[in-house]
């Protein structure tokens, strides 16, 4: 039995944290910040290790309860509650833990930042809003969720607030965002439309009743309640798991400290998408038009926005579009009803891509907050923790044989391969063909960063002259291996994401693991299919061998290889021998160009003609013109003010004979 | 009584008349104005009185008393306002009286 | 007899009507204002008289004490008190005389026409209050019309202390009383205490000086 008082400690203990750090935080110092935001956290993290105990081994049954009425309008009642199942359970854990890791290497990350306090403040409030996100029993609460991590995430992109860009960034995440969670309330609304409550367990078991009704939201052309629903929640989804189109906020929010990329937009944030959509699985089974389109948006994402990051320099932004790029993988498992396969995947990535991001961090610390993987090289020597980490990282991202990710992803496109919904076939060639471009860009990334020759150099005393603009390349010493606090979390976040997925694959996969969290319809469900040629991990891991997949990640690899190890000139050949290619993949397909010319400068346009010709024309002019009008009148009015007693006397009594005669003219009747 | 009502109903008009065209024609006379204004309610209550004997209710009369009491007042600070006036002015013509003109 | 009786109410009424509205056009059109006073007066007056015959004898009583003994006398008082150049007064009067006449016999005969002065020719019953008028009305003041009778009371005082205020100049130079600091006073600001030793008996001479009171 899970206890409430426990949930409610899960929960609280990081906003408590993030409270005192944030608002003490001069009076408890960096240590004390820091120090009250990591034990809240492994407070959290503990925790949720003991309710995922209870949960799978301990045969406690889900929790699900109010703990609070929160608001009660007419016959709706909202109330703050947990819903605890395996597939919460599994969440919980992923996101502590994840979020433990970064809260330690923070320490070192940030060490010389004035901001730090601030910025514990801040993570320990996202572990907070992760926590309410994921533990939410009713949508509104959901929603809440969803928009405190969009809150923070904003707060956290432009956390350097400084710099021009990161406010852009942070300001470019937050309206695209928007876009998303106005879908998503909306679906939310057509939520209550349909069954009159919010109450997950309600909405779910009367989920089947969906069927066949409709709506017509614009009159004559009945719609689909369900593939309503399903479509404005994906909206949602979309927005905050950084989909096609809305995905255009996620490489820019690169501009925020590393440790949040790691966190936010790679392991916990952006996965909420994910983790809403397999969470509602009884209402997307119910919709195959809704499913199609998760599945194409999906597909599209994981190849098109993975190819973009071949032709990234920036080291985070590769990693970020290859975030896009397997978040896209995730969306496509959710398509073809592998809900489990997706939420595995999810947690897969959440070890390496964090993982991944860290080890990123730890070569820009090396390199004085260098980006530019075109100043970078030979690094393995001097950090080869980071360097063997990475490897790790990038392995199990590409999907070797027995690593973590390759359970995950290889499910994922064996899954598509048995799917026949509208768009299976594109979706399982984009999903293939992704795999070459993440074995291609991975392997690009690691060998401009840590192999091959230097291309940058020392220059002793750089760091005395004051106001130097720092050139990239250009160091004030040697670089070296982090410190401690930064390696320590990334030998752990290695550690699952080598060996996490030999004893959850077949369970999570296969076991139907999450039991009644999840539901699919029968003639949806496709890993009980491929459950019937799997034996053991092991054998799977040996199987992949002969699959397709792993032959065109071995190109992708071999590719990289020749071109980035042992002849670069290539590179710079295909580029031009490619040059629309490059110049589409480069230009990342004009999108935001597109938004910028369409929405911004239209949107700066549409006001512009609200504020000159609506405001100033029409309102502005009925107010100033009724002014006018009023002083005009009135100045002919006022002569009748003459201020003599007998005009007024005058008026009186003409007026009076004046109703005397009509009253005597008219009669009384 | 032998008196028919309609005689006080014609003399209380004709009153009443009279004291309108006295508000027009001595219109500059605040003292005279406000005489007029007596007169005025003196019609009213004539009517009054008449309209009680007639319908036999005490309610008339009533109101007369009222009426009375209430033009006692208004005479007696209509004429102080007046008093006041002129030890201001040295004036009551009306058209002189116009300082909140426009 | 009867007959006698009504024909002489009639002749009555005819008389004192015609004093009134002779009287009543003397004070719009005299020229001195005193004049106009006592011509209204004498309105009052006869009006009073018509009210008594209708058997209104205590409001009768009332006009002719209240109007023509206190509200008259104010009248005439200010009027006499007033330096009042009379002329400019009279500016336009012929001008306006024919509006006047105009708009008075339009209004006159409009308000016949409404009333229809034939619909309310009729006699009197026999008289309600019976023997007493004054019964009969001060039975109807002070039992349904007490509440307002005594907001009558509270408007007459008000009138009263509103006139005199408005009327009130205080004249700096005049010498008088001022009863409320008269009965403010306490025994500080009249009498002072003024401690001093006590007289001893005769003192050997040189020894002490006198305390002076």
């Amino acid at each position: 039995m899970i206890s409430q008082n426990l949930l409610i400690v899960l929960v609280g203990a990081p906003l408590i944290g993030a409270l005192i750090a944030g608002l003490l935080r001069n009076r408890i110092g960096r240590a004390g910040a820091a120090g009250i935001a990591i034990v809240s956290v492994a407070l959290s993290f503990a925790l949720s290790c003991i309710v995922f105990y209870q949960l799978v081994w301990g045969g406690a049954p889900d929790f699900n309860a109010n703990v609070y009425t929160w608001l009660e309008v007419g016959k709706l009642t909202i109330g703050i509650g947990f819903l605890v199942d395996r597939l919460t359970a599994l969440m919980l854990v992923t996101v502590t833990f994840v979020s433990l890791m970064v809260h330690i290497y923070t320490i070192g990350y940030m060490a010389e930042d004035s901001g730090f306090q601030r910025f514990f403040a801040y993570i320990a409030l996202f572990t907070f809003s992760m926590l309410v996100l994921v533990i939410a029993n009713n949508f509104l609460q959901l929603f809440v969720g969803w928009e405190l991590v969009g809150l923070v995430s904003y707060l956290l992109i432009g956390f350097w607030f400084e710099k021009p860009t990161a406010t852009f960034a942070a300001l470019k995440a937050f309206i695209v965002n928007r876009v998303g969670d106005f879908g998503f309330i909306l679906g939310i609304a057509a939520v209550l439309y349909g069954f009159h409550t919010l109450d997950y367990s309600v909405v779910f078991a009367e989920a089947p009743s969906l069927a066949g009704r409709t709506i017509e939201v614009v009159g004559g052309h009945p719609w689909s309640l369900a593939t309503l629903i399903c479509l404005l929640l994906f909206v949602g989804a979309c927005g905050k798991s950084a989909q096609v189109p809305l995905h255009v906020w996620l490489p820019d929010s690169m501009e925020g400290p590393t440790p949040i990329s790691a966190l936010i937009h790679a392991a916990t944030m952006v996965t909420a998408g994910i983790f809403m959509v397999a969470r509602m699985s009884p209402l997307y089974e119910m919709s195959t038009t809704a499913l199609s389109v998760v599945l194409v948006v999906g597909a599209t994402t994981a190849f098109f926005m993975g190819m973009v990051g071949i032709v990234q320099n920036d080291i985070k932004r590769v990693i970020a579009y290859s975030t896009l790029s397997q978040l896209g993988y995730m969306v496509v498992a959710l398509g073809v009803s592998a809900y489990a396969a997706g939420m595995f995947h999810l947690m897969t990535h959440a070890f390496y891509k964090a993982l991944l991001f860290l080890c990123s961090g730890s070569v820009i610390m090396a390199m004085h907050h260098g980006q530019d993987m075109r100043f970078m090289g030979g690094l393995r020597k001097k950090m080869p923790i980071t360097y063997i980490t990475m490897w790790i990282g990038s392995l199990s991202l590409c999907a070797t044989p027995f690593f973590a990710g390759f359970y995950s992803k290889d499910e994922i496109i064996d899954a598509v391969g048995e799917a026949h919904l509208v768009g299976a076939t594109y979706a399982y060639w984009c999903v293939l063909l992704g795999v070459f471009v993440t074995a291609l860009y991975s392997f690009r990334l690691l060998y401009m960063t840590f192999h091959g020759k230097p291309r940058w150099h020392v220059e002793h005393g750089l760091h005395e002259e004051e106001g130097h603009e720092p050139q990239p390349g250009v160091l004030p010493h040697e670089p070296k291996e982090s410190p401690l606090v930064v390696t320590v979390p990334l030998i752990l976040l290695a550690i699952p994401s080598v060996v996490i997925g030999w004893w959850t694959a077949k369970p999570l996969l296969f076991g139907n693991w999450f039991g009644t969290s999840i539901f699919v319809l029968p003639e949806h469900a496709v890993l009980p299919k491929l459950a019937e040629e799997f034996h053991n991990v092991w054998a799977f891991g040996v199987h992949a061998f002969a699959t397709p997949a792993f032959w065109i990640a071995f190109a992708g690899f071999v590719v990289a290889t020749y071109v980035y190890q042992f002849n670069p000139k290539v590179a710079d050949r295909a580029a031009r021998m490619f040059l629309p290619v490059f110049k589409v993949l480069t230009r990342k397909y004009w999108v935001d160009e597109i938004y910028f010319n369409l929405f911004g400068r239209g949107g700066l346009k549409l006001g512009r003609g609200f504020w000159k010709g609506t405001d100033l024309g029409i309102f502005d002019g009925a107010v100033n013109g009724a002014a006018f009008v009023t002083e005009r009148s009135s100045r002919v009015f006022r002569r009748l003010q003459t201020g003599f007693l007998y005009h007024y006397a005058f008026a009186m009594i003409v007026g009076l004979i004046l109703l005397l005669g009509g009253l005597w003219y008219w009669g009384l009747h | 009584m032998s008196i028919p009502l309609s005689w006080y109903i014609v003399f209380a008009t004709v009153l009443f008349c009279i004291s309108i065209a006295g508000i027009f024609i001595n219109r500059k006379n605040v003292i005279v104005l406000l005489m007029c204004i007596e007169l005025m309610l003196l019609a009213v209550n004539t009517n009054f009185v008449a309209f009680s004997r007639y319908l036999g209710n005490p309610s008339g009369q009533v109101f007369v008393f009222f009426i009375l009491t209430v033009a006692a007042a208004e005479s007696a600070i209509g004429l102080a306002i007046v008093v006041l006036m002129f030890r201001n002015r040295r004036t009551i013509n009306v058209d002189e009286i116009d300082s909140l003109r426009y | 007899m009867p007959m006698n009786h009504a024909v002489f109410q009639m002749v009555c009424f005819v008389a004192f009507a015609v004093v009134a509205v002779g009287a009543a056009l003397a004070v719009v059109s005299v020229k001195n204002t005193v004049h106009g006073v006592l011509a209204l007066v004498l309105t009052f007056f006869s009006a009073a008289c018509l009210w008594i015959l209708a058997e209104a004898e205590f409001l009768g009583l009332a006009l002719v004490v209240v109007y023509v003994g206190a509200v008259m006398v104010l009248f005439l008082f200010v009027v006499m008190m007033l330096d009042i150049d009379l002329e400019p007064m009279r500016e336009g009067f012929i001008k306006y005389l024919p509006i006047g006449i105009a708009a008075a016999l339009i209004m006159l005969v409009e308000m016949l026409g409404i009333i229809g002065v034939r619909t309310f020719n009729v006699p009197a019953g026999p008289d309600p209050a019976g023997s007493s008028n004054i019964e009969w009305l001060g039975t109807a003041l002070f039992t349904h019309f007490l509440l307002p009778f005594e907001i009558a009371a509270l408007i007459l005082t008000v009138g009263l202390v509103a006139a005199v205020v408005l009327a009130l100049r205080v004249r700096t130079f005049s010498k008088h009383q001022d009863a409320a600091a008269q009965s403010a006073t306490h025994a500080a600001g009249r009498l002072r205490m003024v401690k001093m030793a006590a007289v001893t008996a005769p003192a050997p001479a040189p020894a002490a000086k006198e305390p002076q009171p």
